[in-house]
């Protein structure tokens, strides 16, 4: 992996700066982000000034060039407001721009980073369809050679930042001579004819991060368009970008369960019942304790995970681990949150509701639970079974 | 055009704050430490402007204990072009009178076109620090600015009070100091944080300003007496019986709250 382009000093103000942004800039904007399912502009505006699209991508494309540990830390403190604010440069750090940032050409990165880094180009990651969620290599999308590039059909749901997305990588089978047919990735602009991008869907929590169905109807692309420039190259480039983008949704579970721990902690130390404090019912300490659990757990699994990682120790079973871990810790924690505020968890104006419905997704997206125990369980044995 | 800022850290107001009730000291260390919210806005000014305008250079100077030097490069992370700190244990519990002194050397050190402070800080609020600095400078003030404009002669803004609105203009140099009206500061950028490391912080003790100041002569203003603001009362608790309406314009007007 790519050492860190920011020395642990830089770090710590970095974080601290984040820290600041996201108490003073974004909580604040919590209800409203939620009630009109939007990200106002100026927000945008000023996570692109402070860098937040590019920070996993490398100086030299204009980023800011973090390591994975350093990623994963920003995204426990990412994960500390509405999930819907890191969506918005999610796709760009994460699964889209590392695609071209980890396997495109020297001239895909010069055209694309840049602008992906600042904020200026949303990506976009298209691989999901209905039947190929959890197993995509039974895709449809299929990419067909012309004379000078190909031609690109079929239809993706769940994009997320489709709506807003300037371009894809759009992930579409390609069946060679032999008739054998295997997935690449494609750099498509969504602008180009043949694109078309449905509504955005209405989903359970999340609001303001938007996802919709893509459309690619025979789109043509010319030949640079393919990921690395020959074909062989996209079910890694999948499942590798797939795989280090689950160490940032266990951090943005740690994040979120701090939060549902925090706030839960500040009501029990002041709502009563009768005239007594309901954070002195032991029953209600019981739920902060395993609340508290969780997070320091979660914590420490997520950047042991992130250093194993970063070192190529383990980049397979414990980015599994821990998203697997965390998502579900983090479920569990933001229902004791919800009973730890009795009523009020079930009324909007408390963070807790939402955080409630957000975090549900976790467990769903870049890989469901189930999906991790598959990954955890057969690559053990195949360990197992190499050593024999 | 150079500008200096005149930049202060203050207790977080964010959090509770806590004055030390012996020495009439903020007690700075039980409460986070950050540049003053109206220092940001002053900053916010002069980067901005320097921006638009090549050739600005924008200085932050402070008047702290060198512990304060990393709520001072706050202002370099944010886009100021180098800090002066001037720390000197002989300026502890330095007066408004002593600070000005200290800071005018300063100032006189580095040289200015303008300088830029806030009103008064969200700590001392002292808020004559600006009005000192124009006598011992012999320089023009326009104080309690809402708007400044700037051009490389003079500087115009205006300041609101009560039913009126002035619009003051001075020829450079001179001080202004703004208000809470200013916009809000920007937040310092992941490179701007990292770039501030590299940009010049000078930290200068009274001696290295070369100025005449006896920092032991006696105080010029002493506090006799300080005391912690008594404990919030209970507030009043109106009962709607149908009349809560009248009530409360009762209680607004009572207290001069309309
Ligand atoms: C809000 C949101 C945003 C998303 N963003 C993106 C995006 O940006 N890009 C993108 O490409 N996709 C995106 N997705 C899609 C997401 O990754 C898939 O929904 C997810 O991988 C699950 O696939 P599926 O919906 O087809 O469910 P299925 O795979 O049909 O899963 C249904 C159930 O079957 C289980 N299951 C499936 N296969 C197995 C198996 N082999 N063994 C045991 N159990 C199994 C699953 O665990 C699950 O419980 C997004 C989805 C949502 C909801």
């Amino acid at each position: 992996m790519s050492e860190s382009q920011v020395s642990p000093e830089d770090f710590v103000e970095i974080l601290g700066g984040l820290r600041e942004f996201i108490r003073e800039a974004v909580i604040p904007l919590e209800r409203e982000i939620a009630e009109k399912d939007e990200i106002p502009q100026s927000l945008r505006k000023q996570a692109m000034d402070l860098g937040l699209f590019g920070y996993a991508i490398d100086q030299e494309w204009g980023g800011i060039g973090l390591d994975v540990v350093q990623q994963a830390e920003l995204g426990i403190e990412l994960g500390y407001t509405s999930l819907a604010f890191r969506s918005m440069f999610g796709t760009n750090n994460g699964i889209a721009g590392q695609v071209i940032a980890g396997f495109g050409t020297e001239t895909q990165k010069q055209q694309w980073l840049e602008g992906i880094a600042s904020g200026d180009i949303v990506a976009s990651f298209a691989l999901t369809e209905t039947g190929a969620g959890s197993n995509p290599g039974s895709m449809r999308t299929k990419a067909v050679k012309t004379a000078d590039g190909w031609s690109i059909s079929g239809e993706k749901r769940y994009i997320t930042n489709a709506p807003i997305a300037d371009v894809f990588m759009a992930f579409a089978k390609v069946t060679d001579e032999t008739g054998k047919a295997k997935v690449e990735v494609f750099i498509v602009p969504s602008n180009l004819p043949g694109v078309t991008v449905g509504p955005h869907d209405k989903k359970m929590g999340q609001a303001g991060a938007w996802t919709a169905d893509v459309h690619f109807d025979e789109v043509k692309v010319t030949d640079d368009a393919l990921v690395g420039g020959q074909p062989g190259i996209g079910y890694k480039a999948a499942m590798t970008s797939l795989a280090k983008g689950r160490i940032t949704i266990a951090a943005l579970a740690v994040g979120q369960a701090q939060r549902v721990l925090d706030e839960s902690l500040a009501y029990a130390a002041i709502a009563k019942q009768g005239d007594e404090l309901i954070g002195n019912f032991q029953l209600v300490q019981a739920m902060l304790a395993d609340m508290q659990v969780g997070v320091s757990a979660g914590r420490a699994l997520v950047l042991d995970t992130a250093r194993k990682y970063q070192s190529g120790e383990d980049t397979r079973i414990a980015p599994s681990v821990a998203k697997l871990y965390c998502t579900e810790m983090v479920g569990k924690v933001a229902d004791l949150g919800v009973q730890v505020h009795g009523g009020a968890g079930y009324i909007r104006e408390y963070p807790v509701e939402q955080i409630y419905r957000d975090v549900r997704l976790l467990r769903l997206y870049e890989g469901t639970s189930e999906i991790q125990q598959l990954i955890i369980g057969s690559n053990l044995m195949k360990q197992k079974l190499a050593e024999n | 055009m150079r500008i200096v800022v005149l930049v202060k850290e203050a207790p977080d107001t964010y959090g509770e704050r806590f004055l030390d009730l012996e020495t009439g000291l903020a007690d700075r260390n039980k409460s986070d430490r950050v540049l003053d919210e109206i220092v940001e806005r002053a900053l916010e000014y002069a980067i901005s402007y320097a921006e638009k305008h090549e050739g600005t250079e924008v200085v932050a100077l402070s008047m702290a204990t060198e512990d304060a030097t990393a709520s001072v490069r706050k202002a370099l992370a944010m886009g100021a072009d180098r800090a002066v700190l001037i720390s000197d244990g002989a300026l502890v519990g330095a007066d408004v009178t002593l600070t000005a002194e200290v800071l005018a050397a300063a100032l006189t050190h580095i040289g200015y076109d303008l300088v830029i402070a806030g009103d008064q800080s969200t700590d001392g609020a002292g808020g004559v620090v600006p009005a000192a600095l124009s006598e011992l400078l012999d320089i023009p003030q326009i104080t309690k600015l809402t708007t400044i404009e700037l051009d490389d002669k003079a500087v115009s803004g205006t300041r609101v009070i009560d039913r009126v609105t002035l619009k003051l203009r001075a020829e450079l140099p001179a001080i202004v100091s703004v208000t809470e009206r200013f916009p809000d500061a920007r937040f310092p950028n992941f490179k701007g944080i990292m770039a501030a490391k590299k940009k010049p912080f000078e930290v200068l003790s009274v001696a290295d300003l070369g100025a005449d100041i006896d920092v032991l002569a006696k105080p010029r203003a002493i506090m006799t007496e300080i005391s912690a603001k008594p404990p919030r009362a209970a507030g009043v608790k109106i009962v709607d019986e149908g009349d809560a309406g009248n009530q409360l314009a009762e209680f607004l007007k009572k207290n001069q709250l309309v």
